[in-house]
């Protein structure tokens, strides 16, 4: 039974792992979509943002400057989508999804002109990487049983993009719930008229939000090539982007029910590693493959109407024309 | 006279079109503007260039007096415009609070400024009698409530000039006149309201001065009691216009069409129509009156096929339609109902089709277009001319698409199309919506000729002057029920806004 608990354990620390770049893109996906701007770049800036950090990291040694520079790659990208389809009132998903093909093949042509390793970038060193921070205190609460476990696998140990990841997720919801900015861009992403006859810009409120978006994808494009991996592998973003746009819709557009979504989502795929191979009792084997779909699965029967009804932001995908 | 606002030689166009031809404009301080003009003839534009929405190409805009450069909403307010628009700018997922505060949030975070905003509504609310709960969402509020916040909206910033486009067009009578004693308030505090219409009574009713446009054009400025709605109407159009319907009395026949206990809840499992019951007959007008977003639409639908009803029946020329008939427009159609739908953009004609093929919808595979196989595009362009001169559509070119007809023309390229199929019964819904007032009166006549050769025509208006002048008898329709049927020789106003409120009137018909 210890034993179980200890894996149940491990399996949640590896939730939060894998759940930190998602959450990041979920919080930049709430921002966005609640401005009334389809989202589905983060894929993209996702992984633009690996690559310039990585890039960066090895090539001026500071996991510092890897990460400044993976945000403002992640606002560049964003800066782009906004002027497809803000500033010319282009087609959001389309204008997404070119973004999300430009990344791909950027990042693998530019890694190759770069360092001729077929894409992937230079292993950093350890001192050039975000590492896990140990806690004050976790070799006293040792001895403390259960909660001293629980500490030092669950609470320490992490880099400081996760916490960052997490501090990100009740940030969202002060700004988009208590503050000026998230009252306006709430309103934009349902009736933008009613912010452009309240004297407010429409086009450059919604640009700061994919602003905002722009550098939390960084941030997480950060986190996975200097701070839980090494280095830049091509195509390494693997899905976590449309994944955590899952969330944002599976969460209703709402931080903290976006942020379970991105648990929930993460623990499945952690399960998934520890469950290969081993036959369950009544169902037996189960496949990866079923696993890894999960998320995909859930938000398809989530917008058919199975669970719950999604309501989104009312003005989404809809250019503004005054 | 003291000027609050004044505009000179504003001038505007979108791509070809000049919506707005070197407007000049005063308006007094204290006083109630109107502008009245058809639809089309650049009302909102010239109100969107005052409020910011949108900056003209040429010509000066005086506030107070003093020239300004206006080019957002933002100056505009600063310069004390406020404005309630003809759609509500509001947010239905906010309270009435957030929608008041929005834009003039006063602090970084809301907190700060949500104690002074909220007293700012209350006071405001007291002073002119502008009940609404500041804490309700706008969502769970009903349209004369909508439209208070925002004249809260207008007003919160210390507004000099109220600008209010088409306010009473989803208003009951009664909703109306409350309105209007919040503008002869304001009026008497020194606040200019420039009130924008297409209805003559209401300039005659409220207004002290009135400014008329045509195509783009100022055309004329009256004090309003000096002028009549005759004269109004006259600038508005550019030429004589009879106003009062010719309408002999009705000679009913047998009956035609007939709604039993017709019901209809829609896949949400929303009630939008309950226990309808009417008949038509043969010679007459039954006319369906109510405020917008009662059930008219639904009703027009579920008669015409588009829906299917979910309790009662229908009898259509002696075939019974019940709940288990899987209806569909094509099935009712060949019962002999002609539909005049209330949207035509979207559901009266294909807007990128040319003339001649929009002349032939639905009725495609019909002699009309053909043999049935192929089309015949000789008679299709014959059946098209023939009829565009009968019904005097202009330009009458049959290979123009038809989105590029005005609104007026479009209508009558409907009316020509399901006129001339000469059908038992006509479902016609909103006949002269966006329609200049010339095209109104060939309209009217036109229904009135086909009610005369012996159609059974059911007409859903928001217009209740339309309705009024049109019907032998009256529906009214509220909340998807039917609160009575009374003989419209017997309906007044005052009659029809209480039972467009709900109230029922006992053996009234």
């Amino acid at each position: 039974m210890a034993d179980f608990l200890y894996q149940l354990l491990l399996s949640f620390d590896a939730t939060l792992r894998i759940a930190t770049p998602l959450m990041l893109c979920a919080m930049a996906g709430i921002f966005s979509e609640r401005s009334g701007i389809v989202d589905i770049s983060l894929e993209g800036k996702l992984l633009s943002g690996a690559f310039v950090a990585a890039t960066v990291a090895a090539l001026t040694g500071s996991a510092w400057l890897g990460l400044g520079c993976a945000m403002l790659a992640g606002i560049f990208m964003s800066l782009i989508h906004g002027f497809a389809c803000i500033t010319h009132k282009g087609d959001q998903v389309v204008s997404g999804v070119a973004i999300n093909i430009l990344a791909s093949g950027l990042t693998i042509v530019l890694g190759i002109a770069l360092f001729k390793r077929g894409g992937q970038t230079p292993s950093l060193p350890r001192e050039d990487r975000f590492t896990p921070i140990e806690w004050w205190g976790v070799d006293m609460m040792d001895s403390v049983p259960v909660l001293g476990t629980i500490y030092r696998q669950l609470i320490s140990g992490h880099n400081m993009l996760v916490y960052v990841a997490l501090l990100a997720v009740p940030l969202t919801a002060f700004i988009l719930y208590r503050s000026r900015f998230g009252l306006r861009l709430r309103a934009v992403g349902e009736v933008p008229e009613a912010v452009d006859s309240a004297g407010i810009s429409v086009t450059w409120l919604r640009y700061r939000a994919l602003i905002v978006g722009g550098a939390l994808c960084g941030i997480a494009g950060a986190y996975l090539s200097i701070a839980q991996g090494g280095n830049f592998v091509r195509e390494m973003s693997a899905g976590k982007g449309y994944i955590a746009l899952a969330a944002v819709i599976f969460g209703n557009w709402k931080p903290l029910s976006a942020f379970m979504a991105c648990l929930m989502f993460g623990f499945l795929e952690a399960a998934t590693t520890r469950l290969e191979g081993v036959a369950l009792p009544l169902i037996g084997e189960v496949p990866t493959q079923l696993m890894l779909a999960m998320p995909y699965v859930l938000t398809v029967l989530l917008l058919a109407g199975f669970i719950g009804k999604p309501r989104p932001p009312a003005a989404i995908g809809k250019p503004y024309h005054k | 006279m003291n000027t609050a606002l004044e505009l000179k030689n504003v001038s505007k166009s979108f791509g070809l079109v000049k919506a707005n031809k070197n407007i000049n404009l005063a308006v007094e301080a204290g006083s109630i503007h109107g502008i009245i003009g058809e639809n089309g003839a650049g009302k909102s534009t010239l109100m969107n260039i005052i409020y910011g929405m949108h900056r003209a190409d040429s010509g000066e805009i005086h506030f107070g007096g003093q020239h300004v450069d206006v080019r957002s909403s933002a100056d505009a307010i600063e310069h004390g415009i406020g404005m309630v628009h003809q759609h509500f700018m509001l947010v239905p997922t906010f309270t009435v609070l957030e929608n008041v505060m929005l834009g003039t949030e006063g602090g970084l975070m809301l907190r700060d400024g949500r104690g002074a905003a909220l007293e700012r509504l209350l006071h405001l609310s007291e002073t002119y009698n502008l009940k609404v709960d500041p804490h309700a969402l706008v969502s769970d509020l009903n349209v004369g409530q909508r439209q208070r916040v925002e004249i809260i909206k207008a007003l919160k910033g210390g507004a000099k000039v109220l600008i209010l486009d088409e306010p009473t067009g989803v208003l009951t009578p009664q909703e109306a006149d409350q309105l209007f004693e919040i503008l002869k308030v304001l009026r008497d505090d020194g606040v200019s309201v420039l009130l924008i219409t297409h209805k003559l009574s209401e300039i005659m009713d409220i207004t002290d001065t009135v400014s008329i446009m045509r195509q783009g054009e100022m055309v004329g400025h009256r004090k309003t009691s000096e002028t009549s709605p005759q004269e109004l109407a006259e600038l508005m159009v550019g030429r004589e216009v009879l106003l009062e319907v010719d309408r002999k009395p009705a000679k009913p026949g047998e009956v035609r069409f007939s709604a039993k206990n017709l019901g209809y809840t829609n896949a949400q499992g929303v009630v939008e129509l309950e226990d309808i019951n009417f008949e038509v007959r043969s010679g007459e007008i039954l006319g369906v009156a109510g405020v917008s977003g009662n059930g008219q639409t639904q009703l027009m639908e579920t008669l015409a096929g588009m829906r299917h009803l979910t309790s009662g029946s229908l009898n259509i020329l002696g075939t019974e339609v019940t709940a288990a008939d899987q209806t569909d427009p094509r099935i009712i159609r060949d019962l002999g109902v002609g539909h005049i739908p209330e949207d035509r953009h979207t559901h009266g004609l294909v807007l990128n089709f040319e003339a001649r093929e929009n002349m032939i919808l639905g009725f495609q595979d019909t002699g009309l277009a053909g043999d049935g196989k192929l089309f015949d595009y000789t008679a299709i362009q014959k059946n098209c001319e023939d009829k565009m001169a009968h019904y005097d559509v202009r330009p009458p070119n049959p290979r123009l698409n038809a989105k590029n007809f005005s609104g007026g023309n479009q209508q009558k390229i409907v009316i020509a199309r399901e006129f001339s199929a000469n059908p038992g019964v006509l479902l016609v819904g909103q006949p002269t919506r966006g329609v200049d007032v010339g095209a109104i009166e060939f309209i009217h006549k036109q229904l009135l000729e086909l009610r005369d050769a012996g159609c059974a025509i059911l007409l859903v208006s928001v217009e209740l002057d339309e309705i009024m002048s049109l019907s032998d008898r009256i529906m009214v329709l509220c909340d998807g029920q039917n609160v009575g049927i009374i003989d419209s020789a017997k309906a007044d106003r005052q009659t029809l806004g209480l039972m467009m409120a709900g109230q029922r009137q006992e053996a009234a018909a």
